[in-house]
């Protein structure tokens, strides 16, 4: 925009070209804040293709190729994989062999494998979340500044919430799959530390923006610090803290798929089979259960925080 | 203070009847809730067979893990069937090819004795018997017949197996005694050959000798200075895999970044068509409101599995499947903070006459740029934790390496390693996107205050 004026006198002839010059600077900054984020997105472009198996420009005609597998030859497959009914084009291979995952639970009722898959990653996600919450909620009453006298143990609480959330999942897990074994509950372990971390940084935050009257009023009549907390805060910040336990749950849903692809159970360890061997049909089925899934859980979390807190928890979740 | 008769009691009870005649749902609820949950984790505890796999769990590896993240061994075992006795090490041991440790003392006698921890810890043999001494008790072991015998009584860090006697010495390491050999574990607390491994020409010098041949010292390798010959030796160490390490982390960190900024840069433009208040056509803003949630919700593994098996293995594949799913979740906070915000800016530059996109420049972008900016920071900052985990699955980057090292048990200290400088690098990262989001933070409260003292 040009700034076009009559110029009365000195004064303002100065404040004009301060004016100028202020904003030619601005904008140098800009220009260069820009050019040098530039340089550095096409040089880690560069380096990613470098460093990568297969090349950008090489690969991308084939991607055509690689989506043919994912189209299957009968469409209806999907659903059969999804079931775990028996395909006409089976023929004793891994990719059509859909009733051999069948979990019979009572006479010729059974739960369709992928189902079952699904269910252990959910369940994976919802117990390591309890896990989270168990543990950060005592956890943020003793970081939180308002609420804890000691500065020393509100520091070391505080610091290792840190490392808890800093801490590579996958090396937890690797760590406890050696321990008690490859499965569910390495994963259980590593998303439910993580989550210690996660939630309990949240909480004390928001511990630290309560209202103190209550507090007061408690300490006024001679509580001790479990009444205060129990009566003053908890009462105050608990909307919050399931509001943010809920949003938890919709991320580690999510790792828990992931900690599968790496051996933590669940649909994730399928799903990579699935892609890695090209089976298309079972592709499809898998990514479609996570699909919906993972929206069914958001819409559910979503409904249950705009009950619990109201809009607010969209503004803070963004 | 005076107690309340029953009447004060009542008479507040009746004038707050919404606290104290609460309907039933609204007092049982938490109870309701505790109750769902405890039945929830009973149900959980069959669902994983808890009780049987905590049976099953070697927690006694636990310690031996972690301690082996600080230390390492080393496993010298003398043949005692040889015509002379001398200390064999495995290939590859971290003392090198020529180890003579002062550990390791031949005595005048013939006999050899093997300090595990100084003189307290010890273990002193020859062909026909073994003494072990630890914790103030000497135990002498017979190797004259077919198996060894503890001669005297056996103490409990003591195990005698069939043609074995082992003799555990904590984490000091232990000692292995059949009839034709000993075998020796001796733990050291540190990380073995972290600067230059055995096969470097720098290898066993002390720090003083090797700063004085990078300095002053003649070539020890004819065509190279000494300093590119040490620094190549340090970046290709094999034990310790510097230069791999540090290439990989670097990869993850560019794996974090590209696919941020490009999530942002894709996500910017669209935002606008998604914004209800801005947006020419309200289908449009549907479509690409649920365009960016079905890329959120194809979750960044299934994108990452996908863009591995198109790109092959790497950081490229870790980059586009961050990427994808950015543009999902930045597209919709960017929608989402174009919708929240004010319009009179907007209308003001309206009424000048300017066009549809210098509305938008002069009009909107002042407002929520710096949103924006931070938003994506936050992101960048997050996806620099995920693009570890999402290595993993084969999407480059420092996960896979991490997670081939645990694979095998072994090599713990290099697992450790690793983690030190993820965390180091997550750290760094978290604080440089927080001092900027700080620093947009208080541009955004200062533009606010002025609002506000303006009226």
């Amino acid at each position: 925009m040009t700034l076009s004026t009559t110029i009365h006198s000195d004064a303002t002839r100065q404040q004009a070209d301060a004016w100028r010059r202020q904003t030619s600077l601005r904008r140098f900054y800009t220009a260069l804040g820009v050019g040098l984020l530039l340089v550095a997105m096409f040089a880690t472009m560069w380096f990613a293709d470098e460093a990568n198996a297969g090349h950008f420009f090489d690969r991308l005609p084939h991607i055509l190729d690689f989506l043919s597998w994912l189209v299957p030859k009968d469409w209806n497959d999907v659903w059969r994989a999804l079931f775990d009914i028996a395909s006409p084009g089976d023929k004793g291979t891994q990719e059509f062999n859909f009733p051999l995952g069948r979990v019979y639970i009572w006479g010729g009722f059974y739960i369709p494998e992928y189902f079952e898959l699904m269910l252990t990653t959910v369940n994976v996600a919802l117990v390591s979340t309890f896990i989270g919450f168990v543990f950060a909620v005592p956890f943020s009453f003793i970081a939180a500044r308002n609420l804890t006298p000691s500065p020393i143990l509100r520091l070391v609480v505080k610091r290792f919430m840190e490392l808890l959330r800093a801490f590579p999942e996958i090396v937890i897990a690797g760590l406890f799959a050696a321990i008690v074994s490859i499965g569910p509950v390495a994963a259980i372990i590593a998303i439910g530390l993580h989550s210690i971390g996660a939630l309990g940084k949240l909480f004390y935050e928001i511990n630290e923006n309560i209202d103190m009257r209550p507090e007061e009023g408690l300490r006024a009549v001679g509580a001790n610090w479990f009444e205060r907390v129990r009566f003053a805060d908890l009462p105050q910040v608990l909307p919050n803290f399931m509001s943010y336990t809920l949003l938890r749950i919709e991320i580690n849903v999510r790792i828990s798929t992931i900690m599968g692809a790496v051996g933590g159970g669940g649909i994730g360890e399928e799903l990579k089979l699935a892609i890695s061997r090209g089976f298309g049909a079972k592709t499809l089925a898998l990514v479609l259960l996570l699909f919906v899934t993972i929206i069914l859980v958001d819409q559910f979390s979503a409904w249950l925080r705009r009950k619990l807190v109201g809009e607010q928890a969209f503004l803070m979740s963004a | 203070m005076a107690a309340m008769t029953a009447d004060e009691i009542s008479a507040i009870e009746n004038r707050h009847p919404q606290i104290f005649q609460r309907p039933a749902y609204k007092r049982f609820w938490p109870l309701l809730l505790v109750a769902g949950t405890v039945l929830y984790l009973g149900y959980a505890l069959w669902f994983f067979s808890l009780p049987q796999v905590l049976r099953e769990s070697h927690w006694e590896r636990l310690p031996l893990f972690l301690s082996q993240w600080i230390s390492y061994d080393l496993q010298p075992e003398f043949r005692l069937d040889q015509p002379e006795i001398t200390p064999k090490y495995p290939r590859f041991s971290a003392l090198g090819e020529n180890p003579d440790p002062d550990w390791v003392i031949k005595n005048p006698d013939g006999t050899h004795t093997v300090q595990i921890d100084g003189d307290a810890k010890s273990v002193t043999f020859d062909k026909t018997k073994a003494t072990i001494t630890a914790n103030g008790v000497t135990v002498p072991i017979a190797l004259t017949g077919s198996k060894p015998v503890v001669t005297g009584p056996v103490p409990d860090w003591v195990t005698v197996h069939d043609d074995e006697i082992v003799a555990k010495l904590g984490f000091a390491g232990e000692v292995r005694v059949t009839v034709d050999r000993v075998k020796i574990r001796k733990r050291f607390l540190g990380w073995a050959n972290f600067v230059f491994d055995t096969r470097s020409p720098f290898f066993g010098k002390p720090y003083g000798e090797v700063i004085s041949l990078i300095v002053s010292g003649p070539e020890l390798k004819p065509g190279t200075s000494n300093l590119a010959l040490a620094a190549d030796n340090f970046w290709n160490n094999a034990q310790w895999q510097h230069g791999d390490v540090w290439t990989k982390l670097l990869q993850t960190i560019v794996m974090a970044f590209l696919g941020t900024l490009l999530g942002g840069i894709v996500a910017f433009p669209l935002a606008f068509f998604a914004a209800r208040n801005i947006t020419p056509s309200g289908v449009l803003s549907q479509v690409l409101k649920r365009f960016f949630d079905f890329m959120r919700s194809v979750d960044m593994l299934i994108w990452a599995l996908f863009f591995t098996r198109a790109f092959g293995p790497g950081p490229l594949a870790g980059s586009a499947a961050i990427f994808f799913t950015e543009i999902g979740t930045l597209g919709k906070t960017y929608s989402e903070a174009l919708e929240n915000i004010d319009d009179k800016p907007r209308e003001g530059v309206l009424s000048t006459g300017a066009n549809e996109i210098l509305v938008q420049r002069y009009g909107v972008l002042p407002e929520v740029v710096p949103v924006f900016i931070s938003q994506t920071l936050y992101q960048w900052e997050s996806n620099t934790r995920g693009a570890t985990i999402i290595g993993a699955v084969g999407a480059g980057g420092i996960g896979l390496k991490l997670w081939e090292a645990m694979r095998t048990n072994s090599n713990w200290a290099n697992v450790f390693y690793m983690v030190l400088l993820t965390l180091l690098v997550v750290f760094i990262f978290d604080n440089i996107s927080n001092v900027l989001r700080r620093r947009l933070s208080r541009t955004l409260h200062d533009y606010n205050r002025l609002q506000a003292e303006r009226g």
